[in-house]
């Protein structure tokens, strides 16, 4: 009989949902802190699923790889998990798709940096290629400001030598965070905040909003681009329309739950993984 | 079940059900705990947020 395996390594308010879920929906499933796996002692077979939950992208995608390369389907799949942690690989898919996204531009110098930041025009925001919960954005309205944050990011090391500037987005004090199971738009939440950053991670206040057929259609599009069991989509509200401004590949979901958006997003996400055991 | 903190020697009553990974409060100090093991019982500071952790 095929196995779940739920590999994790922090006991988040997610994980702990997904453990409840799986015991209110009967599942047999197995725990594994990766802090003490040894890959090569745990019986795995095809069929199996494993759903990696690690807080750490570099170890959810180190750990996705590996069991792949031994026929277990993971959620997500490694290579999703890759192109969400990586803002500039999520922007140019979403732009290899046509799905509308806050202007953008890439650089690989400090000098091209500040260039880029002008012609885009202030304010703009540079974001890490690879971060979360709003971590080290920066909203820049001046070239003075560009210049002195292009200089802290020179000695930040390797990863912040390529300098990821997208156009502010006056997006009216929310944003929408929508939850994706199977390529299917469960649950929509908008995010507000009287800061410029509207993560719940940071304090925004989340409130359930409907899904319409012109979003649900643009989720679609998304999902096409980037694939994946388990996505949660950040968009804009503009007057131009819905703009999508980031893709997660490891989706928390506390604040997306039943209490908010009556959904109930974690049992219907284990149920969805088990259906995935060959 | 009781256990010290590390940190400050205060006491924390754990929960009912306790799993490797979870999170403590000390209610002295504030301070993270992690659960590293269950049995035996044992916790450490919990580590500062990394560059690459969440979503």
């Amino acid at each position: 009989m095929s196995s779940l395996k739920v590999f994790y390594s922090r006991l988040r308010t997610e994980e702990k949902l997904i453990f409840e879920a799986l015991e209110r929906k009967g599942i047999p499933y197995d725990p594994m802190n990766i802090r003490n796996v040894d890959l090569s002692d745990i019986p795995l077979e095809p069929g199996d699923v494993a759903l990696c939950r690690c807080l750490s992208q570099t170890q959810n995608v180190a750990l996705a790889e590996i069991l792949e390369s031994r026929g277990i389907r993971t959620v997500n799949h490694s290579s999703v998990m890759l192109l969400c942690g990586d803002k500039i690989a999520t922007a140019a898919a979403l732009e290899h798709y046509g799905i509308p996204q806050p202007e953008y531009r890439v650089a690989f110098s400090p000098e091209k940096a500040v260039v880029m930041a002008e012609e885009l025009g202030y304010p703009v925001v540079f974001k890490p290629a690879v971060g979360s919960w709003g971590r080290l954005l920066a909203k820049i309205n001046d070239r003075e400001a560009a210049e002195a944050l292009i200089e802290h990011k020179s000695h930040m090391g390797a990863q912040h030598q390529v300098f990821f500037i997208q156009k502010y987005v006056e997006k009216g004090g929310f944003d929408l965070r929508v939850t994706l199971i199977g390529g299917e738009p469960l649950s929509a939440i908008q995010r507000w905040s009287d800061h410029w950053i509207t993560n719940t991670a940071r304090g925004g206040k989340a409130l359930a909003y409907p899904l319409d057929p012109e979003l649900r259609k643009l989720l679609y599009k998304v999902h096409d681009a980037i694939k994946g069991d388990f996505l949660a989509v950040d968009l804009f509200q503009t007057h131009d329309g819905w703009l999508v401004n980031e893709v997660n590949g490891q989706p928390e979901f506390r604040s997306s739950v039943n209490s908010v958006t009556g959904v109930d997003i974690p049992g219907i996400m284990v149920q969805y993984v088990w259906k995935l055991a060959g | 079940m009781t256990v010290n903190c590390m940190i400050c020697d205060g006491i924390l009553e754990m929960p009912g059900k306790v799993m490797e990974g979870e999170l403590l409060v000390c209610p002295d100090c504030g301070t993270e705990l992690e659960v590293i093991s269950v049995d035996p019982l044992c916790l450490e500071e919990a580590p500062e947020v990394q560059e690459d952790w969440g979503e």
